[in-house]
C-alpha cells in the first residue's frame, strides 16, 4: 500500500498511533487473533482425535438432506446454501463499511439491514440442520452415523460437530446482536454526530472474521 | 489506504486525546463507589489487583503450611487443625482427599490468582500509563471490567473451598479423567465445576486486561516515547500481555471440551475407562486424555513466562536505577524478551516427555527448550554486567531485585536438567521438579513482585515502607527459599515422587524424614515473615515515612515526573515530552538525566 508519508515522519516515535488507527480497532484485531487461537485449538483437537480414530462418518451421507425435499439425496447442497448466505452477508457488510467511509447514513442502514438478515438466515439454517440431525438421533454423546467403511463410529464425530459449529453459531449470534446495535446507533444518528463510522468498521472486522472461521469449519467438517 | 482515510483517522486520534485532557481538567465529582470500588483509574485498579492478590497469596501460602505440616510430621496429630478445618482434618490429621485438595488449590491460586492476576494485573495497570506517558489505559472501562471479572473468578474459586464435596483435588493442571469424571473423587464433583467457572472468568479478565495493555503500549505513548526509549518494564509487560492474549484462549477451548465431557456425555478426553468406586465400565470411546495435556500446556508453558517476564522487567529497571548505571545491553534485553516470547509457544511438550510422546518429537522439544537458555543467559549476564563495578544503593527494592537474579540463576540451571527428555524419565514427577519450578518461577517471581512493591510503593501511596522490616523480610525469605527448596533437589534425585501424602511407608525415603521436618519448619518461618511484610504494607499506607520529593530514587522515567500523589489523569498539566531513553545514569558527570530533558548539544552518545 503506497501511503503518502512525509519523509521525516516517525511512525513509532510516540505521540501518535503507529498504525494510524485508533486503539479500539487495534484491540479488535488483537481480540480476533485471540479468538483465532480459540478456534484453532478446537479444530486442532478435532484433527487430533479424528486422525487417531479408526474411521469417520462420510459427510456426503450425513449432510445430504434439504428442507422440504423429502428423502432426495442432495449431498452438501444445503450447507452450500448456508455458506453462500454467510459470504453474501460479508459482501453486504463490506458495502456498509464503504458507505460509512463516505458518511452515507442511508446506505449504511440499507446494507447493515441485509447483513443482519443474512446472519439471521444463516442461524435459521443452522437451527434447521441441528434439528434435522437431532431427529436422526445425533446429539452430544450420540452418533447414529456409521464410518465410511460401514463400521460402528465413535461419538466424537457428533461431539465435535455440535461443539464447534455451536461455538461458531454463538459467534454469529453475537455478531447479529452487535450488528443490530450498530443499526440502531446508525439510525439514531450517533455516528453522524461523531463524524465517523469507525464502529461499523470494527463490527465489520468481527463479522468478516466469523465468516472466515466458517470457511475453516466448513472445510473440516463437510469437505473432508 | 487513501489520504482521505488517513486524515479521517488522525482526526479520530486527536479527538480521543482531547477528550482525555478535558476529562482531566473538569475534575468530576468522585463518590466512594467510583473512586475505590468501580474505579476506572488505572492506579486504583492496580491497587485492587495487588490487594486481592495479597489476600490470595496469604491463603495459598497458608495451604502450603498446612500440607507441609503433614509432610514434615506424618506421624503426629494436631488437634487444633480439627478446630479450624473441621472434617477436613478429623482427629487432627489432614485426610488424603483434603491433602490433595490443598495441593491443588495452592497451585491454582498461586500460579493464576497471585502470580498472574496479582503480578501483571498490578504492575501492568500501574506502570504502563505512568511510564509511557498516558493519562490512563486505552479503555479504562474494560480495565475496570478486567478487575471485576478477576474478582468474580476469585469469589467462585473461594466458594469451592466451602462446599460439601470440597474443592477440586486433581492437581492444578486438571488432567482428565480426574477432572472429567465426577465419580473419580469427591473433589471432581461440584468443586471441579466451580474451578472451571472461576478459571473461565479469569481468562476473560486476562483477555480484557491484555488487550488494553497491548493497545495502550502501542498507541498511547507520549510524544518522543519511541518503542526503543521505553523502560524495559514496558517491553516485559507488553510481551506478557501478548503471551496471555494468545495462549489463554487455547486453555479456554480445552475447558469447554472438558465441560462437555463432564456434563454433555461426550468423549473428547475419555476412552476405555473403568471406575472402581462405582464398579462401572464407561461407554466413552475414542477420546484422548493426552489431548487435554497438549491444550493445557500450550497455555501452561507460556504461563510460566507470563509470570516471569514482569519480574524480569521490573528487576532490570530497579537494578539499573540502584546501580546508578545504564542497563547493560538494552537492545539485547529487548531481543531476549522477544525470543523468550516466541520460544514460550514452542516448548510445551517438554511437560509431556513421559506421556508416550514420540521420542523423535521429544528431541525437537528438547532442542527448543534448551534454546531458551540462550536469551535467559543473555538477560542474566546483562544484569550482572549492570551491577559490575557499580556504586550500588541497597534499597529494599534493589535487594529483592538482586535476590530475583540469584534465584533465577539457581532455578534456571536445573531447568537445563529437566529439559532433557532422557534425564526427565528419571526426574519427572519428583521433588526435583518441585524444587526447580518453585525457585525459578515461584519464589523468583515473588521476589520480582516484592522488588516492584518496595520500589513503587512511594508512587502508589506517597509513603515509604519500613526499611528494617523490609531487610528482615528479604534475608529470611531468601535464606528460607534456599533452605526449603535446595534440599528438595536431593530428594528428587533420589527418586522421591511428588504428590504423596506420607513417605514413611517407603524404606527408600525413610532417611528423608528429618529433612522433611526441617523443610516444613523453615516453610512455617518464611510464611510468618510474609505476614510481617503484609503488616508493613498496610501499616506504611497510613503511617509510613512520607515522600517529600517527586523523585525519591533519582530515576529517569516518567512516573517520577508526576505529583507525589497523582490524581486521575496522572499529570496536572500537559503530558511531558520524551527526548531520550530511560537509562541515562551517571552520564557526562551527572547522576541521572530524566527522560524529559532534551539532548544537550555537547552530550556524549550512550
Amino acid at each position: 500500500m503506497a501511503q503518502a508519508v512525509p519523509a521525516n515522519q516517525k511512525w513509532w516515535g510516540g505521540g501518535r498511533s503507529p498504525f494510524n488507527v485508533e486503539y479500539g480497532k487495534l484491540m479488535m484485531w488483537y481480540f480476533l487473533m485471540s479468538d483465532a487461537f480459540t478456534f484453532g485449538a478446537f479444530l486442532i483437537a478435532y484433527g487430533t482425535v479424528r486422525f487417531s480414530s479408526n474411521g469417520w462418518p462420510d459427510p456426503n451421507v450425513v449432510f445430504s438432506s434439504f428442507p422440504f425435499a423429502g428423502h432426495a439425496h442432495l449431498p452438501l447442497v444445503f450447507v452450500s446454501v448456508m455458506t453462500f448466505i454467510l459470504i453474501m452477508s460479508s459482501v453486504t457488510m463490506v458495502l456498509a463499511v464503504g458507505a460509512g467511509h463516505s458518511n452515507d447514513r442511508k446506505s449504511v442502514l440499507k446494507w447493515l439491514f441485509w447483513t443482519i438478515i443474512g446472519g439471521i438466515a444463516f442461524l435459521g439454517c443452522q437451527a434447521w440442520e441441528w434439528h434435522h440431525l437431532h431427529d436422526q438421533g445425533a446429539w452430544w454423546g450420540m452418533n447414529p452415523f456409521h464410518n465410511f467403511d460401514g463400521s460402528e463410529a465413535s461419538t466424537n464425530f457428533t461431539n465435535f460437530f455440535f461443539t464447534i459449529t455451536g461455538f461458531h453459531g454463538f459467534h454469529v449470534f453475537s455478531g447479529v446482536i452487535i450488528n443490530i446495535i450498530m443499526f440502531i446507533m446508525t439510525y439514531r444518528g450517533v455516528f453522524d454526530r461523531r463524524g465517523h463510522y469507525l464502529m461499523i468498521e470494527k463490527a465489520g472486522l468481527y463479522w468478516h472474521f466469523v465468516d472466515l472461521v466458517w470457511v475453516f469449519v466448513f472445510t473440516c467438517f463437510y469437505l473432508f | 489506504m487513501s489520504n482521505e482515510a488517513l486524515h479521517g483517522h488522525s482526526e479520530v486520534v486527536t479527538t480521543h486525546d482531547v477528550h482525555h485532557d478535558e476529562h482531566h481538567v473538569h475534575h468530576h465529582k468522585e463518590t466512594f463507589i467510583t473512586k475505590y470500588v468501580f474505579s476506572q483509574d488505572h492506579k486504583m485498579i492496580a491497587k485492587q489487583f495487588l490487594i486481592t492478590g495479597m489476600v490470595w497469596a496469604i491463603l495459598g501460602g497458608l495451604m502450603s503450611v498446612l500440607f507441609r505440616l503433614q509432610l514434615g510430621y506424618p506421624d503426629q496429630t494436631f488437634p487444633w487443625l480439627e478446630d479450624i478445618l473441621g472434617r477436613w482434618a478429623k482427629g487432627g490429621k489432614i485426610s488424603a482427599e483434603n491433602y490433595y485438595a490443598l495441593v491443588t488449590m495452592h497451585g491454582t491460586v498461586l500460579v493464576f490468582f497471585v502470580l498472574t492476576g496479582g503480578l501483571s494485573g498490578t504492575f501492568a495497570n500501574f506502570l504502563i500509563p505512568l511510564q509511557i506517558g498516558a493519562r490512563d489505559m486505552a479503555s479504562p472501562f474494560m480495565n475496570m471490567l478486567s478487575y471485576w471479572f478477576f474478582f468474580g473468578g476469585s469469589i467462585v474459586m473461594l466458594s469451592s473451598l466451602f462446599i460439601q464435596t470440597g474443592p477440586f483435588s486433581g492437581g492444578w493442571t486438571a488432567y482428565p479423567p480426574l477432572s472429567a469424571l465426577g465419580d473419580a473423587s469427591p473433589g471432581s464433583k461440584t468443586g471441579m465445576d466451580l474451578w472451571i467457572t472461576a478459571m473461565a472468568l479469569f481468562v476473560v479478565s486476562s483477555l480484557l486486561g491484555g488487550l488494553n495493555y497491548i493497545s495502550t503500549v502501542l498507541n498511547m505513548r507520549t510524544k518522543g516515547m519511541s518503542m526503543t526509549r521505553m523502560p524495559l518494564t514496558m517491553w516485559a509487560l507488553f510481551f506478557t500481555a501478548v503471551l496471555g492474549v494468545l495462549s489463554f484462549p487455547v486453555l479456554l477451548s480445552g475447558f469447554i471440551l472438558l465441560l462437555f465431557d463432564r456434563h454433555g456425555g461426550t468423549s473428547f478426553y475419555l476412552s476405555d475407562i473403568y471406575i472402581t468406586a462405582t464398579k462401572q465400565a464407561l461407554p466413552n470411546e475414542g477420546g484422548s486424555a493426552i489431548l487435554f495435556q497438549h491444550l493445557f500446556w500450550f497455555l501452561g508453558h507460556p504461563e510460566v513466562y507470563i509470570i516471569l517476564l514482569p519480574a524480569m522487567g521490573m528487576a532490570s529497571e530497579i537494578i539499573s536505577i540502584n546501580a546508578r548505571k545504564p542497563i547493560f545491553g538494552y537492545m539485547a534485553m529487548v531481543g531476549s524478551i522477544f525470543a523468550i516470547t516466541i520460544l514460550a509457544f514452542l516448548v510445551w511438550a517438554h511437560h509431556m516427555f513421559v506421556t508416550g510422546l514420540n521420542p523423535f518429537l521429544g528431541s525437537v522439544f528438547v532442542l527448543l527448550t534448551l534454546l531458551i537458555a540462550v536469551p535467559s543467559a543473555i538477560k542474566v549476564f546483562n544484569w550482572l554486567t549492570t551491577i559490575w563495578k557499580a556504586n550500588i544503593r541497597f534499597t529494599p527494592g534493589m535487594m529483592f531485585a538482586l535476590g530475583f537474579v540469584s534465584l533465577f540463576i539457581s532455578g534456571g540451571l536445573t531447568g537445563i536438567f529437566l529439559g532433557n527428555s532422557t534425564l526427565d524419565i528419571h526426574l519427572h514427577d519428583t521433588y526435583f521438579v518441585i524444587a526447580h519450578f518453585h525457585i525459578v518461577m515461584g519464589v523468583s517471581a515473588f521476589f520480582g513482585m516484592f522488588a516492584g512493591i518496595y520500589h513503587w510503593f512511594p508512587k502508589m501511596y506517597g509513603r515509604f515502607m519500613n526499611n528494617t522490616m523490609a531487610y528482615i523480610h528479604f534475608w529470611v525469605t531468601l535464606a528460607g527459599a534456599y533452605l526449603i527448596f535446595w534440599p528438595m533437589h536431593y530428594e528428587g534425585l533420589a527418586g522421591m515422587p511428588r504428590r504423596y501424602l506420607d513417605y514413611s511407608g517407603w524404606e527408600s525415603f525413610k532417611h528423608f524424614a528429618d529433612l522433611n521436618k526441617f523443610i516444613s519448619t523453615v516453610a512455617m518461618i518464611v510464611f510468618a515473615i510474609q505476614l510481617m511484610f503484609v503488616f508493613n504494607f498496610f501499616y506504611s499506607i497510613f503511617k509510613g515515612r512520607k515522600v517529600t520529593t517527586t523523585n525519591p530514587w533519582g530515576a529517569t522515567t516518567l512516573e517520577w515526573t508526576t505529583p507525589i500523589r497523582p490524581g486521575h489523569g496522572n499529570w496536572p498539566g500537559e503530558i511531558p515530552e520524551v527526548h531520550r531513553w530511560a537509562y541515562d545514569y551517571s552520564k557526562d558527570g551527572r547522576d541521572f538525566i530524566p527522560q524529559t530533558e532534551p539532548i544537550g548539544p555537547n552530550e556524549s552518545h550512550h
